[in-house]
């Protein structure tokens, strides 16, 4: 009794932001227009492919452009799902319209939502550990890996336009009514995926979190730093590395499948290149390397997308290009990152000032007198 | 030829970039327990051999076998890791954005599967950190991109100590090292070398000739000579490649290739010691 009382303090001491924001974010509904809120749904599930994005370039330093694809494949498996119930014991219109007469074999699994759902997840986990395999066991890496991610994303929008007939082509699949039987137009409908979305990210945002606070964590930031050296310190980092990057692609995957019953559509123009150029510029505003960054970035800055473009249709898109080129410029570390590093600074100046109660830190250990004594007498 | 007491044998090594013959049917082994220092002017293969031995380079033809049963040539570099060959590079190697502690505890975790790596570091673990940390004199919490050159060397051989290898390859370990790092250095390797076997790449003679107690001679990708150091010392063949030019180390590659195309001809001449 009294343990789980401790556990219980504890996780409110070093837990209380988390929950704070988990709570404000559930509470949302009731101070938010039904408009709003379907726009912040969709931002919280950007908020999930932002942290799958994190941990590979934050933290393992490979830079993906092959997020927006993972996402869309994830969105693209629901669709199906929607789209055949939407369509109930008819042909999806886009078939006939294409002259197609049945359903293709591929597509009729997507009756069940349920297996819909695992497929969202599990297809890009396994395209990105095919894929990340043979890539990283051939040690390609920095930019020649940026550009095969990204090759391979305009390689599927590309192959989606082409195949009209079974993937709905340019225009994608829209035209939903219901998912598990309720109407998708019914506000109770969208705030409840509103709630499974603010629950989905607060999960995703634990796993993250216990995975970079761990020892796993820790050895993809050693390979950011120096890859040969994980590898003579006998890690295969092909597999490491193969494993996050499987992770961070079923993260998208997740939030493609969240994304689709909120917004309605999906089409190959939400999944290609300069989506995935998009999810970067998430992590980077808001600061890679740390999760709080990824979250905020995405929400930042597809809140101001959507701000600007309603204010300024005709220039908005300068007022993003301006934010990132100067977010990069300023904020090299991202906003957290530079808020961090603030707040050191901000210590260091307030010991300055008030010597006695900031904690002096450990003195640095003098190269040459101690390893040497220990030397010795070893 | 594969004998007991030898935990490294290497026979008819050969390897060749653009045409020159770095390693030239290089044969070399090492004992059991055995302290040995490698020295040869620039160029003459001296990386080379240890980037062989560790699985980053492949050779084109020879027979290299660890512990008596390990063919080198088909391991790759993680694997021969595990089986205990630690390699510790010519400049210092560590992870600058993790502690001091944090860099041995990936050290340590060299054989976790990666859900064990969720998992926390053993009690046991912990303590081997701790006992490391003593020995290379060094704080838990310092970030090692904010040591300097020195205890960067440090922490990097204690990484590797801590995964108790069979066999440790330091390459010129006491490079940019005081006078007084490297004597403390030279004290380390020797306390290292009672529990394992340990191959020393060293341009530096002054610690070659403190430290070393059996000295082999590269030279043109062969082995010259091979023996105490006071031998070596005194062999006019190594004073003529090597010693003779002032403890050379920073000599142009253009003279090294001369001198070792003169010296190559002496050389087939002349028996090895």
């Amino acid at each position: 009794m009294s343990q789980a009382l401790v556990v219980m303090r504890r996780l409110i001491q070093k837990g209380w932001p988390f929950l704070l924001a988990l709570s404000l974010l559930l509470l949302a509904p009731l101070a938010l227009s039904d408009f709003r809120l379907n726009l912040l749904g969709k931002f919280l599930t950007f908020a999930i492919v932002a942290l799958g994005l994190d941990l590979i370039w934050g933290y393992g330093g490979m830079l993906s452009l092959g997020q927006g694809l993972f996402f869309g494949l994830g969105a693209y498996a629901m669709a199906m799902y929607l789209k055949l119930e939407a369509s109930g014991q008819h042909l999806p219109d886009f078939m006939v319209w294409s002259g197609r007469e049945t359903l293709p074999l591929f597509w009729k699994p997507f009756y069940s939502p349920f297996f819909a759902i695992v497929v969202a997840i599990l297809f890009p986990t396994l395209l990105a550990a095919v894929l990340g395999y043979l890539v990283f066991r051939s040690r390609t890496r920095g930019v020649y890996f940026s550009i095969i991610t990204q090759a391979l994303t305009l390689i599927v929008s590309i192959l989606l336009i082409g195949q009209q007939a079974v993937t709905g082509g340019t225009n994608g699949i829209t035209n939903f009514s219901t998912i598990f039987g309720s109407s998708l137009s019914n506000p109770q409908t969208q705030m409840a995926l509103y709630g499974i979305t603010v629950l989905c990210l607060g999960g995703v945002y634990l796993l993250c979190r216990w995975l970079t606070h761990s020892r796993l964590g820790r050895l993809l930031i050693a390979l950011r730093d120096d890859e040969d050296r994980v590898r003579f310190l006998g890690y295969n980092p092909v597999a490491i590395k193969t494993l996050i990057f499987a992770l961070s692609a079923g993260l998208s995957g997740l939030a493609g499948a969240l994304f689709i019953p909120q917004v309605g559509i999906i089409s190959p123009s939400a999944l290609g290149v300069v989506p995935s150029i998009e999810i970067v510029i998430w992590v980077a505003v808001g600061g890679r390397g740390t999760l709080v960054g990824a979250v905020v970035g995405a929400l930042l800055v597809s809140w101001g997308k959507s701000l600007f473009s309603e204010t300024f249709p005709a220039l908005w898109q300068y007022f993003m290009g301006a934010l990132f080129i100067g977010a990069v410029l300023l904020f090299p570390q991202g906003l957290v990152g530079y808020l961090n590093q603030a707040r050191l600074k901000a210590r260091a100046m307030l010991a300055r000032w008030w010597p006695q109660p900031a904690p002096q830190p450990p003195p640095v250990v003098e190269p040459e007198a101690q390893p040497g004594k220990k030397f010795v007498s070893s | 030829m594969v004998s007991e007491q030898k935990i490294l044998d290497a026979r008819g090594v050969t390897i060749s970039f653009d045409g020159f013959k770095v390693l030239d049917n290089l044969d070399f082994s090492m004992n059991y327990g055995e302290l040995r220092f490698l020295i040869g002017p620039n160029g003459a293969g001296k990386t080379t051999l240890l980037d062989i031995l560790t699985g980053k380079t492949r050779p084109e033809s020879g027979r290299i076998v660890f512990d008596g049963h390990i063919h080198v040539r088909f391991w790759p570099e993680h694997a021969l890791v595990q089986q205990g060959i630690g390699r510790k590079f010519q400049t210092p190697t560590i992870f600058s954005s993790l502690t001091v502690y944090e860099n041995l505890e990936a050290a340590i975790g060299f054989k976790d599967h990666p859900l064990r790596l969720c998992q926390k570091l053993p009690q046991a673990s912990r303590l081997a950190v701790e006992k490391i940390m003593d020995l290379i004199g060094l704080r838990a919490n310092v970030r090692a991109g904010q040591l300097s050159h020195g205890e960067k060397q440090w922490l990097e051989i204690g990484m590797l100590l801590i995964q108790e290898p069979k066999l440790l390859l330091l390459d010129e370990p006491v490079a940019g090292m005081t006078r007084r790092e490297r004597n403390r250095t030279g004290e380390l390797l020797q306390a290292i070398a009672q529990q394992r076997s340990v191959l020393v790449v060293e341009h530096d003679m002054d610690f070659v000739r403190r430290f070393a107690s059996t000295v082999t001679v590269l030279h043109t990708g062969k082995t010259l000579c091979e023996g105490p150091v006071e031998v070596i010392q005194n062999d006019p063949q190594v004073i003529e490649v090597y010693l003779g030019r002032g403890h050379g180390s920073d000599h142009g590659a253009g003279r090294n290739a001369r001198n070792a195309r003169a010296l190559d001809q002496q050389t087939r001449a002349a028996p090895s010691v």
